[in-house]
């Protein structure tokens, strides 16, 4: 871990009211850091439910409000294509489950509070895959501009469709059937996950299961090869973990549910990092029992090294002189993750070669 | 090479800007040296932290650029090192546009005289800030030459005194309208065509915090050899083409929506035609009586 004094808005999210006693300096590189984060609205949250909300000083009140002001036009806007896509979708009459974001402002999740992101993720039956498709192009969805490669890649390999942008709003939809490629070594059995998806009352909206819902944020994030919004997603986690473990016999579920859906690692890093980073209260049996999925300990102090960094807020102030080689051997190890070595040599080798020759098209 | 870091009161934003180009230091000193330069200690907020420095190392040997940073992030591809200057008011511009909600902003000028404010807008080139130039060297106070920021509860307009930029033939039709008026370096080829800078005056920054409530929005358009010509102009229609002009209307939504009717029902409205400046502001001067 690093020696060094985690950054200020890890120290304010593990313990809000510390805030009470910042000077306008201190003030300053917070609000600048929950922005970079992408958690300025979250921020914002936290600090009223916590009801030191009265202690922000003006001027970065002003950005607090700001921040607000832009995630309930996030909400409406998220609002709206939510109904666009049920229009689209419902004659189908197959479960439209939405992932992350969309999933927790439909569940009312705390998650979902303030979070600001930029595509819609759906899941659908993998057999309804090219209606939904059909009928999303239908209504006014567009494929982007990608070539036969590319096309490929994402029908056979990957476990969603080539993103799909709407030509009216210029807003994009991620199609998947599955949490995972099914190249990739632990891709769980899509069908678990359907057999426990939730109904939103009175909307056509499905979302995952609970348990479900923190094992894709944790199988997505540490699969995940950018880190952007890595501390955001990590914040993702320790509010859903917070949140649902209210509820008796939560825990043993949830590492029961990892099991059945192999996704005991990623909810291994998932429980060892939120405690680690922002203190989030797993039980010391849990992350013992979870540990047991853990890598060996030399892999796992290297895992560290990288996860640590690649984990603090997209912020300057939080960087070190390693941060940058971290998330860039993250970015390898999310390819290596993606597909076997005799998928993903030919990819980088064509992927590289269209860069090196300019015809590279995103 | 050693930077030099100006905290600069650009009320109602404080600015942290870092450069270690000799333009840009040159370029900040003179037009803004009426404001308010703070030092750096614990009471400091700022609301921006912008540098503006060459690329890197490598790019240096090929071609001499700019580059815009804010926190550490390039929003931006580099420009010639010749428009750092400029690059800094335009990144800032993007800065408020993109991160200030709390606020409705329109892209427009205001002026303002005897508590008589003069919202002034229009498509880009239309000629506003021409006019509003004109206007603060005949005695008007300049509120903003690019932003009009509208406070959403008392729907008073809010100063954000910058130095007016003013682009190619009004580069010199004011130098002759105003010989006293203060003008930096002219900063050729940029995606602007020519650009140049007005400072503003003392009296307008000694009063930045000083709001004001609009009375007129004005569509002004130059047009050669054109008479001053004042239509008066449809509310409904003001307000749409005041929104088209917004840099956040849509992520304010209805708070903004009222605020701008609000503004818009009190003030009256005109598409305003003129190529003489002096005749234009009798004519403004008028409606202000």
């Amino acid at each position: 871990m690093n020696k060094t004094k985690p950054p200020l808005i890890i120290l304010v999210f593990c313990k809000p009211e510390i805030i009470k006693a910042f000077n306008l300096s201190q003030w300053d590189l917070l609000i600048r850091q929950a922005r970079y984060a992408g958690v300025l609205a979250r921020l914002a949250f936290l600090l009223e439910k916590n009801e030191v909300f009265s202690f922000v000083p003006e001027k970065p009140l002003n950005h607090l409000q700001s921040a607000l002001t832009f995630s309930r036009h996030f909400e409406l806007s998220l609002s709206w294509e939510i109904d666009c896509i049920t229009e689209a979708l419902k004659p189908l009459d197959t479960p439209i489950i939405y992932l992350k974001g969309a999933a927790y402002f439909l569940a009312g999740d705390i998650a979902g509070q303030g979070r600001v992101s930029v595509d819609v993720d759906i899941l659908v039956k993998k057999d309804r895959l090219d209606l939904v498709e059909k009928r999303l192009i239908f209504k006014g969805w567009r494929n982007q501009q990608y070539d036969a490669y590319d096309q490929k890649y994402y029908r056979q390999w990957m476990h969603e469709l080539p993103p799909l942008v709407n030509i009216d709003r210029n807003t994009c939809i991620d199609v998947h059937h599955n949490i995972l490629p099914i190249t990739a070594k632990f891709c769980p059995d899509a069908n678990k996950l359907l057999a426990n998806i939730v109904k939103i009352e009175e909307k056509y909206a499905w979302v995952l299961a609970t348990e479900d819902r923190i094992l894709h944020s944790a199988t997505h994030l540490f699969h995940e090869g950018e880190f952007d919004h890595g501390f955001r997603d990590l914040s993702d986690l320790d509010l859903l973990l917070k949140e649902f473990s209210a509820e008796q016999g939560f825990w043993n579920k949830l590492l029961q549910r990892a099991a059945e859906l192999k996704q005991q690692t990623p909810l291994f890093y998932a429980l060892r990092y939120t405690s680690l980073i922002l203190q989030t209260p797993v039980p010391e049996a849990v992350l013992k029992a979870s540990a047991e999925h853990s890598v060996n300990r030399i892999k796992q102090r290297f895992m560290d090294a990288l996860f640590l960094r690649a984990l603090m807020p997209n912020h300057v102030s939080c960087n070190d002189s390693w941060t940058g080689l971290a998330r860039w051997l993250l970015f390898i190890r999310s390819h290596w993750l993606r597909m076997p070595w005799y998928l993903l040599i030919p990819h980088l080798y064509r992927k590289g070669m269209m860069h090196i020759t300019g015809k590279e098209h995103h | 090479m050693t930077s030099t870091k100006f905290i600069i009161g650009i009320e109602p934003f404080v600015i942290c800007l870092e450069t270690s180009l000799s333009l840009v230091i040159k370029a900040i000193e003179l037009q803004y040296g009426n404001h308010c330069f703070l030092l750096d200690d614990d009471s400091v907020f700022s609301d921006f932290h912008i540098q503006i420095k060459s690329p890197s190392v490598l790019r240096r040997r090929f071609r001499a650029q700019a580059q815009f940073y804010i926190d550490g992030k390039t929003p931006f591809k580099p420009l010639p090192l010749s428009q750092a200057y400029p690059f800094f008011e335009w990144g800032l511009n993007w800065c408020i546009a993109s991160q200030i909600h709390q606020y409705l902003i329109l892209h427009a000028a205001v002026v303002e005289k005897n508590g008589f404010a003069l919202i002034l807008s229009g498509q880009p080139g239309a000629g506003k800030s021409t006019l509003c130039a004109a206007l603060i060297n005949r005695g008007w106070r300049l509120l903003s030459d690019e932003m009009t920021v509208i406070d959403l509860k008392t729907k008073e307009l809010i100063p954000i005194v910058r130095p007016v930029s003013l682009k190619n033939e009004s580069i010199d039709i004011i130098k002759k309208f105003a010989p006293e008026a203060i003008f930096g370096d002219s900063f050729c080829d940029t995606a602007k065509g020519t650009v140049s800078h007005l400072k503003p005056g003392r009296t307008c920054v000694e009063n930045s915090t000083k709001r004001a409530i609009a009375k007129v929005v004005i569509f002004p358009r130059y047009k050669e050899g054109a008479k001053t010509n004042l239509q008066v102009l449809d509310k409904g229609q003001t307000v749409i083409k005041l929104a088209d002009n917004a840099f956040n209307y849509n992520v304010v939504g209805a708070q903004g929506f009222n605020a701008l009717c609000d503004v818009v029902e009190n003030s009256s409205c005109y598409d305003f035609e003129y190529s003489e400046l002096d005749d234009a502001i009798k004519v403004i001067a008028e409606l202000s009586c």
